[in-house]
């Protein structure tokens, strides 16, 4: 593999990535919104004393979701209807240097979510707990679950659908991840559909992570087999051309 | 014993590829040798792009062999890539980045790249080095792509339709590219519809038509075999053409005015007859523009084996 070649192609995507708003405003401004608006409106009530307590583990998942999924899946969908990924196959960069610069540009902007979440969070009354660290793996299990999901549709589906898969997919993640309300506000028969899905999973092990309470074995379940189970089906269905 | 010829930079043995009932490419061989100009001639559908693509290593052929500075494209591609470079029919390019962006990027992934600047200056993009991809011309974009194509200073450049869409101004600087990689004996495999590029550019072409291969020699050699039975001429428009067939000794519907100022006689281009015809505008103070007789050009060549075998 080629570092220099790796280095260049990580800064390349990261700057197209800071280039897109519409992906700034999904994997940034949709979760600090979140955060700030469910802990300043009373508008949801939880078991935590106080909502951020809640919606910090939540909005830590919820970015996650948004730079593994939708923006890492939304670039690589339209680098393959543009013909980029079929270039790229021709130069010494190999495919696994491109998946090692893609999972390090992920892996940047996630850094820069959750410092500003937690940014964002202590300055509304969050106290860094010591369960931050145990977090951070849950986080990146989740990140591989997520850009596997991503990848699956990039790599199956036309740019236009996959575009509005992930976000679609997001969206219902969103209102079925526990992340900025309760998961048990939603009715049961859907509650139980929701604990099947990453989204709840990955917001449930870090919130117990967080706060210190029983941990959810069965949530870390769930994660590790859609961590296991979206990389394997995308290696699979992959195609480099649509 | 003669010497053995050096190696080809290209080879291609028995290549054949199918897609379904579809025989992309069917039984086709041909060498290029280093430093070569070589093109690939073809209506639509020639499989043209699918030998390119094979040659690339994007594809694997059902059956037959093909060798790259004698390396396989798909075993040995970690080897093989340092030292091509591609320029796709379309597409290939982050539309987000701009073109001294790009470039800087692809200089990245070769040991001994060329300087970014210098070659965006030498495809005449200076100008646009800070305008995003998606906002360059369709002209301006192949420039690029072809640059990209440059940078990693290969041995072997693939050439997909290389002008397509572009203005003569653009056509004639990716020529005189062109011209500079044979000079420095890089060896250059283009596809192309434009008979006059092949001619220009190429030292040798073939002709595939429905996979196979139809003709393949140097543009000279293709052109000469076929002895045309007709004189072309250009001069001002409006010519008594019946007056001309008499001088010529043939009848009055033999020399017709194709296109204005275009003139046909449907009869071989002896000398006597060039001759007569060269009286014949002496006496009507006529100039003459241009002169062909003997030889067919290239796109004559073409559309001749294409049609046949077609029927």
């Amino acid at each position: 593999m080629r570092r220099r070649a790796v280095v260049a192609q990580t800064r390349a995507e990261t700057l197209l990535q800071l280039r897109r708003g519409e992906n700034l405003i999904v994997t940034l401004a949709i979760p600090l919104g979140i955060l700030v608006f469910f802990a300043k409106v009373d508008a949801i009530s939880t078991d935590f004393a106080h909502p951020v307590d809640f919606l910090v583990p939540g909005v830590l998942s919820l970015a996650v979701m948004a730079a593994a999924m939708v923006s890492l899946g939304i670039a690589t969908g339209f680098e393959r209807r543009y013909g980029v990924l079929k270039r790229l196959g021709t130069t010494p960069l190999s495919r696994g240097g491109l998946l090692v610069a893609k999972t390090a540009t992920v892996l940047v902007l996630e850094i820069l979510q959750i410092l500003l979440v937690v940014a964002v969070g202590v300055a509304i009354g969050w106290h860094v707990p010591a369960g931050i660290v145990p977090a951070i793996g849950l986080l990146l299990l989740g990140t591989v679950a997520f850009a596997g999901i991503g990848m699956l549709m990039a790599g199956t589906l036309r740019a236009e659908a996959n575009l509005a898969a992930a976000n679609g997919l997001f969206l219902v993640l969103l209102f079925l991840g526990g992340m900025a309300y309760p998961l048990a506000k939603l009715p049961t028969p859907l509650q139980d559909f929701a604990k099947a899905l990453p989204a709840a999973a990955l917001s449930e092990t870090v919130r117990a992570v967080l706060a210190s309470q029983a941990f959810p074995v069965g949530e870390l379940a769930v994660l590790v087999a859609w961590a296991i189970g979206a990389p394997l089906l995308a290696a699979r269905y992959f195609r480099w051309e649509e | 014993m003669p010497a053995a010829a050096p190696d080809p930079a290209i080879s291609v043995v028995g290549l054949a590829k199918h897609y379904g009932a579809t025989h992309a490419v069917d039984g086709l061989a041909f060498d290029v040798a280093c430093g070569e100009v070589f093109g690939l001639l073809g209506p639509n559908g020639a499989g043209k792009t699918t030998t390119v693509e094979i040659l690339e290593g994007y594809r694997t052929p059902d059956l037959g062999t093909v060798r790259v500075l004698g390396l396989d494209p798909v075993r040995d591609a970690p080897a093989l890539r340092p030292r091509i470079g591609v320029m796709l029919q379309e597409g290939g390019l982050y539309p987000g980045l701009k073109p001294l962006e790009l470039l800087r990027l692809f200089a990245a992934y070769y040991d001994d790249a060329e300087k970014p600047e210098v070659l965006l200056d030498s495809v005449g993009l200076r100008d646009a080095a800070g305008t995003a991809v998606r906002r360059l011309s369709g002209g301006q974009v192949q420039r690029l792509s072809l640059a990209c194509a440059l940078i990693g200073r290969p041995e072997v450049v693939f050439l997909d339709e290389p002008t397509a869409g572009m203005d003569p101004h653009a056509r004639a600087t990716t020529w005189q590219l062109v011209r500079e990689l044979r000079d420095r004996g890089v060896t250059v495999l283009l596809t192309t519809h434009a008979m006059d590029e092949a001619e220009q550019l190429c030292d040798r072409v073939a002709i595939i038509n429905g996979g196979k291969l139809a003709a393949l020699g140097s543009p000279a050699e293709l052109t000469q075999h076929v002895v045309s039975d007709e004189i072309w001429f250009a001069a001002a428009p409006g010519l008594d053409v019946a007056a001309i067939g008499r001088a010529l000794g043939l009848g009055e519907t033999d020399v017709v005015e194709d296109r204005a100022g275009d003139y046909v006689v449907r009869a071989a281009g002896t000398p006597e007859r060039i001759a007569d015809l060269a009286c014949f505008l002496r006496d009507a103070n006529v100039t003459l523009g241009a002169l062909q007789a003997g030889r067919r050009s290239l796109e004559e060549v073409f559309l001749q084996i294409t049609a046949e075998q077609a029927r």
